[in-house]
């Protein structure tokens, strides 16, 4: 176990490495030189130059890259271009208020995808699983910024029950959840499904019946514990995604996340905001992939034999 | 992932039945069949069909004018206005009628969506290819590269590519195109191969064909049905992203009529006229159903 | 029906039907078996793999999957009727007075539970035995079959068992409460030689601690000469045969007996060549009307087209066959082209 984490650890690198790369680049591939469009256009050549001197751009490129990474590792990304605060202020006030939203959008996801995966699988080809399938196979067709706006539209301007901006409140809070949540609980609930279904027809679970056991305990210990094990791999790949998707979702909800401020950034072209912003999510990104594999090693132990 | 279809009761396809028929042929049969057995995909594609060609109709119509509305003329005297035997869909805030910048905005939004997995596709399946097919350092590479790119989830490398190319309707093309290039290069690689294993790819090349005339006489036709199906399935997420990239005013710029800016236009004029934003997607769900 | 008149009976099957309904079409995979298990004895069930042989043995137990339905019959066991017992009088009796052990030892073990934890399922289950006494019985178990460590085994997850070990285990389960009847559907059918007959050895001695009943379901004459006292013979859904194991083998009456008999290497009597049954089981949906192993026999007349019952001859078998019926008539020829 311990040499599959330093293996996966080591795999890593190279990600990483290509990771900070591209987001590095980012500022060198753009069209013109970065500093005159900092400065604006019409800016005299001074100010161009005092700008390249701050960014460190006259330098040669590779001693650029080596700076920004080794700046990256001390979570020093620079200062913002708008306001000249520290990038870093920035992305720590907001990546909370997106972590918060995508912990909240899987776990809703969990809940509901898993509720509705089981029901469905134990009452396979029923009424109740089909129009379960098909809601779930619409709650993953809907873009969810489309979903934002028809929440906002019938449960905050006409019902008022919610309020249709921000974070932090619950009444603010429950439809960015579901509206973040609802694509990943459509997933999972097809993934349970399915998984299920796989299980249940094995042999061990007709083990379990032979022995006596009851119903409700085959279902829930002996058939999920096994039904999971794809079903964790899902949860985990949709958290992380959940972190880029809580871009659409925080901006329909004008929600001070990670993600609008990376929207933001880029409409003003804050590029050391953009490259910072990118580098946290994917980062976090990479490492919930890491975290995901690792239990799924643990909670499958034959893996371990291949 | 319906598994009605997969009951245990199914009837095996005898493979001695299959063996004679022309292996072109056979790759359609069993495309089709596994795109049978996904109930949701074969409506998807249906749908994606109708879509094209109404989107066609829409994209003729804007050029000769069949229905002589011109869907970006503003009228204010009739903005705003809800549903109605003249304005289907209802106006938006400057009195553009709905209906017709659906209409004409399908062209767009399917055509990015198209496009993009096109492009996808014609270069991950040649990287997907090679990684497979020669192995070794080329294959570390590539593989290394696409894993690069998948450490940015969904949307966020069209973000960043976007925010290099600046937004319009070719750069958010490219930009989900390159983001889709890894799970076209991932599973033609894997489905290379299993196809590179097979014992009579070994017997021909014991009999000295070139490398080249391996891969497409042998190879590709043996791995073009899970190319279509991943093909059809990532056009639905294609048109997704682009919508999503257009709705952040990163993507397709106003007043072209983009579903995703149509949204982005009308949320501000929702607590008005709740229409505006509800039937630029009414469509759109059908058309990605096929996820 | 041949079994000692005053021998008790622990189990009697009478006319059991188990179909499959797909879509409007219904399968019947078992159609009207009838059979006794009498006390202590064991009963093999041979067949050809389609003839009904495990579904009956999973119908005695309700444990047919959807679409599969028990639609008729009774399965009385020590006086109750087990097509109509409550769900939670059959979990009591499931694992504590019938217990089954499988064909796939690979398969049949949770893959994600220890040997100890499935084991002690069994123990709290039916005796209320708690986690302490349920490990200290588990290990008692599995030394009881055989395993060499069994207080290491306990902790160890089903991957890291052989399959002989594992289908070990599934004794050790099956048997953990003693049950009065277990039912062996192909247990060595997946197993090397050698382990086969380890583990029919073992469930014989383990028979003759317990003093269980035990029904053997196989394909192999084989295992049913080693082990059996009776032996019922299935095809497409019928008994065909039903005999003590001696008089089976020494005197096999219906074709299909003497044609798998025929097909089978033996030492006990001396063969020319070995002579395979000609054909394959119909499918279900091409079932004859009439006799049903009628397209495949070398006897086969016009007769054969109506239904033949289960009729005891004079020699004590019991034997679904119109050759054995006064009905008969020798001179007439066959009817189906062979």
């Amino acid at each position: 176990m311990t040499q599959f984490i330093i293996r996966r650890l080591i795999q890593l690198i190279p990600v990483l490495i290509g990771v900070t790369i591209l987001v590095f680049s980012l500022m060198h591939l753009t069209p013109g030189n970065p500093a005159v469009i900092m400065a604006g256009e019409s800016a005299p050549e001074a100010t161009v130059k005092a700008i390249e001197a701050r960014l460190g751009l006259d330098k040669p490129i590779h001693i650029q890259y080596f700076n920004f990474i080794s700046n990256a590792v001390q979570l020093d990304f620079g200062n913002s271009i708008r306001d000249n605060i520290p990038v870093f202020d920035h992305i720590k006030a907001r990546f909370f208020t997106t972590l918060e939203l995508s912990v909240w959008a899987i776990i809703f996801g969990v809940f509901f995808g898993l509720l509705i995966g089981i029901i469905s699988a134990v009452r396979r080809y029923s009424l109740l699983d089909v129009s379960l399938m098909v809601v779930a196979l619409f709650g993953l067709s809907m873009p969810n910024f489309w979903l934002g706006l028809m929440l906002i539209q019938y449960f905050a301007l006409e019902l008022r029950i919610f309020k249709p901006t921000g974070w932090g409140s619950l009444e603010q809070n429950v439809l960015p959840i579901i509206t973040l949540g609802t694509a990943s609980a459509a997933i999972i609930a097809r993934m349970t499904r399915s998984s299920m279904l796989d299980v249940i027809d094995q042999d061990y679970i007709r083990t379990a019946r032979a022995k006596g056991v009851k119903e409700r305990v085959v279902i829930f210990r002996h058939a999920l514990k096994n039904a999971l094990i794809p079903v964790v791999t899902i949860v985990g790949i949709q958290f992380g995604g959940l972190l880029a998707g809580a871009v659409l979702t925080e901006s329909v909800f004008a929600i001070n996340g990670l993600g609008r401020l990376i929207i933001d950034s880029i409409l003003q072209r804050d590029f050391p905001v953009v490259q910072g912003a990118i580098l946290v999510i994917s980062v976090s990104f990479v490492l919930v992939n890491l975290i995901v594999d690792i239990s799924y090693r643990m909670l499958n132990k034959r893996v371990d034999l291949n | 992932m319906s598994n009605i279809e997969e009951s245990k009761f199914e009837v095996q396809v005898d493979p001695v039945s299959i063996a004679p028929v022309n292996p072109r042929l056979k790759n359609f049969k069993d495309f089709y069949g596994r795109l049978r057995k996904n109930k949701a995909a074969l409506v998807g594609l249906y749908v994606l069909i109708i879509l094209f060609f109404i989107s066609i109709f829409g994209y003729l119509d804007t050029i000769f004018g069949f229905t002589g509305v011109n869907s970006n003329a503003t009228n204010l005297a009739e903005k705003l206005q809800k549903p109605s035997a003249e304005h289907w869909f209802g106006t938006d805030h400057l009195g553009r009628d709905i209906f017709y910048r659906v209409l004409h905005g399908m062209y767009i939004t399917l055509g990015v969506g198209f496009t993009a997995t096109f492009l996808a596709a014609i270069v991950g399946v040649p990287l997907g290819i090679i990684s497979g097919y020669y192995g070794g350092i080329i294959d570390t590479i590539i593989m290394r590269i696409m894993d690069v790119l998948l450490a940015f989830p969904g949307i966020l490398l069209a973000l960043a590519i976007v925010s290099v190319l600046g937004g319009s309707t070719f750069n958010v093309t490219i930009a989900i195109a390159i983001g889709a290039l890894p799970q076209f290069a991932r599973i033609v690689r894997g489905s290379t191969l299993t196809t590179k294993n097979l014992e009579y790819i070994d017997a021909i090349k014991a009999l000295g064909a070139r490398d080249g005339k391996i891969i497409f006489q042998h190879i590709l036709p043996n791995i073009m049905s899970p190319i279509i199906v991943n093909t059809t399935l990532f056009i639905a997420t294609a048109i997704l992203s682009a919508a999503g990239l257009s709705f952040l005013g990163l993507g397709v710029q106003p007043p072209t009529p983009e579903w995703g800016a149509m949204l982005n236009d009308g949320r501000n004029y929702m607590y008005q006229a709740g229409h505006i934003t509800f039937f630029p997607r009414y469509d759109d769900r059908y058309c990605c159903s096929c996820i | 029906m041949k079994t000692e008149i005053n021998q008790e009976n622990i189990l009697e099957i009478n006319d059991l039907r188990t179909s499959f309904f797909v879509g409007k079409n219904e399968v019947k995979a078992v159609d009207g078996v009838t059979f006794q298990v009498p006390k202590g004895k064991t009963l093999g069930i041979v067949g050809e793999s389609g003839s009904g042989k495990s579904i009956t043995s999973l119908s005695i137990l309700r444990l047919i999957d959807e679409p599969g339905k028990i639609v008729g019959g009774s399965i009385n066991f020590k006086g109750e009727d087990l097509t109509k017992v409550s769900m939670s009088r059959m979990r009591q009796i499931r694992g504590n007075e019938i217990s089954m052990i499988f064909q796939e030892p690979m398969t049949s073990l949770n893959p994600v539970y220890t040997i100890g934890q499935q084991l002690r399922e069994a123990f709290k289950i039916h005796q209320g035995l708690g986690k302490k006494e349920g490990t200290k019985r588990a290990i008692e178990m599995l030394e009881l079959v055989g395993i060499p460590s069994p207080d290491k085994r306990v902790n160890q997850y089903p991957f890291e068992l052989s399959g002989g070990m594992r289908q070990r285990v599934m004794i050790a389960m099956a048997l953990a409460c003693k049950p009065e009847l277990l039912i062996a559907d192909e247990p060595t059918t997946a197993l090397d030689v050698t382990i086969q007959a380890q583990i029919l050895e073992l469930i014989k001695e383990l028979q003759e601690e317990i003093g269980m009943s035990v029904i053997m379901i196989t394909h192999d004459l084989g295992v049913v000469a080693e082990t059996c006292d009776y032996v019922a013979v299935m095809y497409a859904g019928n008994i065909v045969e039903y005999a003590d194991v001696e008089t089976l083998f020494e005197d096999p009456k219906h074709p299909y007996t003497v044609g798998l008999l025929n097909s089978l290497p033996r030492h006990d009597i001396e063969q020319d060549e070995l002579i395979p049954i000609k054909g394959n089981v119909p499918a279900p949906d091409e079932m004859p009307t009439g006799c049903r192993f009628a397209p495949r026999c070398p006897h086969a007349s016009e007769i054969c087209k109506t239904h033949p019952e289960l009729t005891e001859t004079k020699d004590g078998n019991d034997v679904r066959c119109w050759i054995y019926t006064p009905d008969w008539d020798k001179e007439e020829v066959s009817v189906y082209d062979k």
